[in-house]
């Protein structure tokens, strides 16, 4: 094994373009959505873009950092920073505040900080260290249960700490599982299982369960030959009646009465543009006002004026619709989907199973970031609170992404010289 | 290492692009094809805010107010912001009701919950400062400036007209106008509403989700400003205009006073009248109800709507026609009747007269003679022609045709054609004996009184009139809009006016109109006595002063009063005393004018208690010590 020449030595410029740009476009945005007239500097530390700046720059420091840590050291210690961790988020259990309801924060004076932000990363650290050790098979029972319980732990952690969409965001874990040898099967039931929960609140239950039940009995006509497929199917058939009677308990007595809302609104069910669908609607208008080209910088009236709740942070993607129109929204998430083929790309080109599994796990978490903060705003997911990557304003999302990021570019600029 | 190969790598990026594409989809639906959401980004963020001109004012020919407009105050109010009130409170400073509250809040939130309506109208500025200081506390409300128009002078209502709000039809017919705009409903008001209300602006500006005003939009480029209405300066005199209705009251009839050698119109009274006050703003309504079920009429506008029959002014017009075509000459006289079949129409004791004389005692008998002889005379072929050609002459003084006043509502008054005569008599079954009393301007003849002093304009300059106006100026600028400027000719010339006014001059100073004299001003008068088929006779005045250098003709009208000389003379007298002295000195006259009371004893406000007490009756605009409505006075004699 050699020693790295220089630091930048191997670095995947292209992600770190990416990356500027992203930050870049992210903060013009946070710029418009909050501007007024009277605070024109850029610089101004009483308003978001202001302080947006600050962040992006400590997360450039950070960054740089992280690219002068040797890279031996993330895989080393991928266990004992989920540790700490995990250690952090029980902390915040106790002694956050409650703000708007979750108590997630750590506040040291003026300054906040959100560690599930964090946990993400340590969870895939954790997750890659985990998967890429000998001997581990992804067939194994105790393999599934051990990466199940990696991920659950912060799940659960973050969702005491009742910020469900930070929460839901460990889901992604699911295609870095699935890429290291899970069962098609489990996405496929994990569809399924949406696509039933969508129609248990659209459907009477009675219908739905006639149709699985004759669904499983054509199944049962065409397949029957072996006793095997017999199982199967009436498995199946259970398992799906099973849901559809757990949908109405989970949703009317686990959900909290403003995700019961808002996924009635999503699904149609609850017209309410004032009360619960109010978010959506505006945002909507705000994207839609936006037309093909857009309103021009700063000309958005939507976001600048209010209309559009957290418009420079889960709401971002409003003001880019609303100022920059349909060329400005496609160019986004193009450029977010390049960014996700890249890193499948890198991780592919990895002898190295860590950073592959670390790899993934980036991509998947960017993902599913990317798939609900835009779908929240165009009306295709339900409002889940989280930040779209590297666009919205916040300290503690943008140094969490940073940090996922570059430790993935250095862990990708050892390719050539680590075998495992 | 176990490396399950690309499937997965595949699957995984298969989803990814799917959730794209999906969103692309979505976005280009919402954005590109969908264009709802552009409307609704519109109606979030711009607000149309009217600013509204102020109506003009309008000035006397002195230079006093008689029109302003008086700050009041609209409150409005956007449902959707209105939170938990003190609705007791609310209610106490705007002195409503509870239910009247709970009302309005449901009329406004029907409208819209976002946008702002009306909740009350026109609270004055003292009612308005209690509840400034409090409004704060009552968010959703906000108070929208307005205007009310005020007439100082509580007099005038006829001349001056009336505002009002404009109604749906009118909205359909004029799209300058929207719910809620005034405009002027009857005279000045109304004629000059063009001048007067200026133009209303609009600016357009954005607001944030609270409501907060954001700027100008696309920094005002779509704004327009509002054009402030002109101020009028009225020919009115409205000292004299006052004079005039207060010698009026209690009698039904009316006054018009011009300026000869300009056609302006000093006084247009028409009585009994009302304070124009009683119809502004919210008591406008109610007040306007009771003002339509006088039997007296206080919203006819006589002096320019009225027919009545002429009388003895007729005798002036029928001389001047006749002298014009040498039927007559000054020295013509005729015997002391006027015989028709077995009738004969007989003068009161006076000597053989000619023309001036006969003016002098406004005898019948010489004046039918006269008709006759023009309308039957030979040189014309038949009566018809000779009948048409009077007629001519007549209207050139203004009789039958509308003359053009700068005001709404002129009637052209009744002068029947030959047509009419052949229709009710038969073609070739009538002639001058037929017809005579016109010669006496009485049968069927109607005339307003703005006629009868145009006829006097006339006289008074020898054969021309201009048109009769009201305003004079509009802004800075001498009114143009009509053409006032242009003399209006007679068919007669200058010189046979001569002998009429030396006629006019003798009534005042020696025959029926002495009354009429004051100071050593020389008056040219005529009396008349019209006959009414209703009831007593009107009493009627006609006269211009000074006879070298006319400054004022005047005609008056008092309706079932008996003989011109007992009430219209004097009040015509009084009003002319007070235009060319400015004062009274023959108070025991002014004295009597004043306490006469000859509003027809058939008035049924005993039957109807609705109007007997019209005082009480009739809602008194607030903040307003000199609100009398004495021209009303119904009390019993």
């Amino acid at each position: 094994m050699r020693k790295q020449n220089s630091i930048f030595e191997n670095i995947d410029w292209l992600l770190v373009v990416f990356y500027l740009v992203l930050v870049l476009l992210g903060w013009i945005n946070i710029y418009a959505a909050v501007y007024n007239e009277e605070h024109k500097n850029m610089f101004d530390l009483t308003q978001s873009y202001g302080r947006q700046m600050l962040w992006i720059g400590t997360s450039l420091v950070i960054g740089l950092a992280i690219l002068v840590i040797d890279g031996k050291f993330y895989a080393a210690f991928s266990f004992p920073i989920y540790i700490v961790t995990m250690g952090i988020l029980l902390v915040v259990l106790v002694i956050a505040r409650d703000v708007q309801g979750a108590r997630s924060w750590i506040e040291i004076g003026s300054f906040k900080l959100q560690p599930s932000e964090f946990a993400k990363f340590a969870t895939n650290m954790a997750v890659a260290k985990y998967l890429s050790a000998l001997g581990i098979r992804m067939e194994d029972m105790k393999t599934k249960i051990t990466a199940g319980l990696l991920i659950l732990l912060p799940m659960a952690l973050v969702l005491l700490q009742n910020d469900t969409g930070s929460a839901l965001v460990f889901i992604a874990f699911i295609f870095v599982l699935y890429r290291e040898g899970l069962s098609q099967n489990v996405l496929i039931f994990g569809f399924l299982a949406g696509v039933l929960f969508i129609l248990a609140l659209m459907v009477p239950n009675t219908v739905l369960i006639g149709v699985i039940g004759g669904l499983g009995f054509v199944a049962y006509l065409l397949m029957r030959k072996t006793r095997n497929n017999i199982i199967v199917i009436l498995i199946i058939t259970a398992l799906c009646s099973g849901i559809v009677f757990s949908v109405d308990y989970a949703f009317n007595e686990i959900l909290q009465t403003h995700q019961r809302e808002r996924i009635e609104v999503l699904l149609g069910k609850r017209s309410d543009p004032k009360g619960a669908g109010y978010n959506v609607n505006q945002s909507l208008i705000a994207i839609g006002s936006g037309g093909f080209t857009g309103k021009g910088f700063l000309q958005g009236t939507q976001t600048k004026f209010d209309f559009v709740p957290e418009q420079s942070t889960d709401f971002i993607f409003c003001t880019v619709g609303e100022e920059w129109g349909f060329v400005g929204t496609a160019f986004v998430l193009i450029l977010f989907t390049l960014l996700l083929y890249r890193i499948v790309f890198i991780a592919e080109r990895q002898r190295s199973t860590y950073t592959r599994i670390y790899a993934y796990g980036v991509a998947s978490i960017l993902f599913f970031h990317l798939m609900i903060n835009v779908g929240m705003a165009i009306g295709l997911a339900p409002v889940i609170g989280i930040p779209l990557p590297f666009f919205s304003y916040g300290g503690s999302s943008l140094w969490g992404f940073t940090v996922l990021l570059f430790v993935l570019i250095k862990l990708d600029s050892y390719r050539m010289y680590i075998l495992r | 290492m176990y490396n399950p190969g690309s499937n997965q790598r595949i699957v995984f990026l298969g989803i990814i692009t799917s959730v794209v594409i999906i969103f692309l989809i979505r976005l280009f639906y919402v954005q590109v094809i969908n264009e709802s959401y552009s409307v609704s980004a519109t109606n979030n963020v711009l607000r149309y805010i009217t600013d509204y001109p102020a109506r003009g004012m309008i000035y006397d020919r002195k230079g006093k107010i008689v029109a302003f407009n008086q700050a009041v105050y609209d409150l409005m109010v956007i449902p959707k912001q209105v939170t938990e009130i003190d609705t007791l409170e609310f209610c106490r400073l705007l002195d409503i009701s509870k239910e009247s509250f709970i009302d309005k809040m449901k009329k406004a939130t029907s409208f819209s919950r976002m946008k702002a309506s009306t909740f009350e109208k026109q609270i004055s500025a003292e009612s308005f400062a209690t509840f400034q200081e409090k409004l704060y506390k009552f968010q959703g409300f906000y108070v929208q400036p307005r205007t009310l128009r005020k007439y100082p002078n509580n007099t005038a209502a006829h001349v001056l007209g009336y505002i009002g709000e404009v109604n749906d039809e009118l909205i359909a017919k004029n799209p300058y106008y929207r719910i809620g705009d005034y405009i002027g409903i009857s005279g000045i008001e109304q004629s000059y509403e063009l001048e007067l209300r200026g133009r209303r602006g609009v600016r357009i500006v954005m607001v944030d989700v609270f409501n907060r005003e954001k700027g100008s939009y696309k920094g005002g480029i779509y704004d327009t400003i509002a054009i402030a209405g002109q101020n009028l300066v009225a020919t009115l005199d409205a000292d004299l205009q006052s004079y005039g209705e207060l010698l009026l009251q209690n009698k039904i009839g009316s006054v018009v006073a011009i300026e000869p050698q300009t056609g302006e119109i000093l006084a247009m009274i028409s009585s009994p009248s009302y304070d124009p006050n009683l119809l502004v703003g919210r008591v406008r309504s109610k007040n306007y109800g009771y003002l339509l079920k006088d039997e007296n009429k206080p919203l006819f506008n006589r002096a320019m709507q009225a027919y009545y029959p002429p009388g003895s002014t007729f005798k002036l017009t029928n001389a001047l026609a006749a002298l014009q075509e040498g039927i007559i000459g000054s020295n013509t006289s005729y015997a002391h009747s006027f015989v028709v079949g077995s009738k004969s129409i007989k003068c009161h004791p006076h000597p053989a007269i000619a023309l001036e004389g006969a003016i002098q005692y406004s005898c019948n008998p010489y004046f039918c003679n006269t008709f006759r002889s023009f309308v039957d005379n030979r040189k014309y072929g038949s009566s018809e022609n000779g009948y048409r050609l009077w007629r001519e002459y007549q209207m050139s003084f203004g009789v039958g045709k509308k003359i053009g006043v700068d005001m709404p509502h002129e009637l052209k008054g009744l002068i029947p054609t030959v047509e009419f005569y052949d229709k009710y008599y038969g073609k070739g079954h009538w002639k001058a004996s037929t017809i005579y009393s016109l010669g006496i301007g009485q049968g069927e003849l109607g005339i307003n009184p703005m006629q009868m002093a145009n006829i006097i304009c006339i006289i008074a300059n020898k054969g021309y009139y201009y048109t009769p106006h009201v305003i004079k100026q509009i802004g800075k600028y001498p009114n143009t809009t009509r053409n006032l400027g242009e003399r209006h000719y007679t068919k007669v010339s200058a010189e046979n006016f001569n002998i009429i006014q030396d006629g006019m001059q003798r009534v005042v100073e020696a025959g029926t109109a002495r009354v009429a004299r004051f100071d050593s001003l020389v008056i040219c008068g005529k009396t008349g006595t019209a006959q009414n088929p209703h009831g007593k006779d009107h009493s009627l005045f006609v006269a211009f002063a000074p006879r070298d250098n006319p400054k004022i003709a005047i005609a008056v009208m008092v309706e079932n009063a008996g003989f011109g000389a007992t009430w219209a003379a004097p009040i015509a007298s009084l009003m002319m005393e007070k235009y060319l002295k400015d004062s009274i000195k023959r108070h025991d006259l002014e004295e009597r004018m004043l306490k006469g009371y000859l509003l027809p004893l058939q008035n049924k406000s005993l039957e109807n208690p609705g109007l007997k007490v019209k005082d009480s009756n009739l809602v008194k605009p607030k903040n307003k010590k000199d609100s009398s409505i004495a021209l009303l006075n119904n009390k019993k004699k």
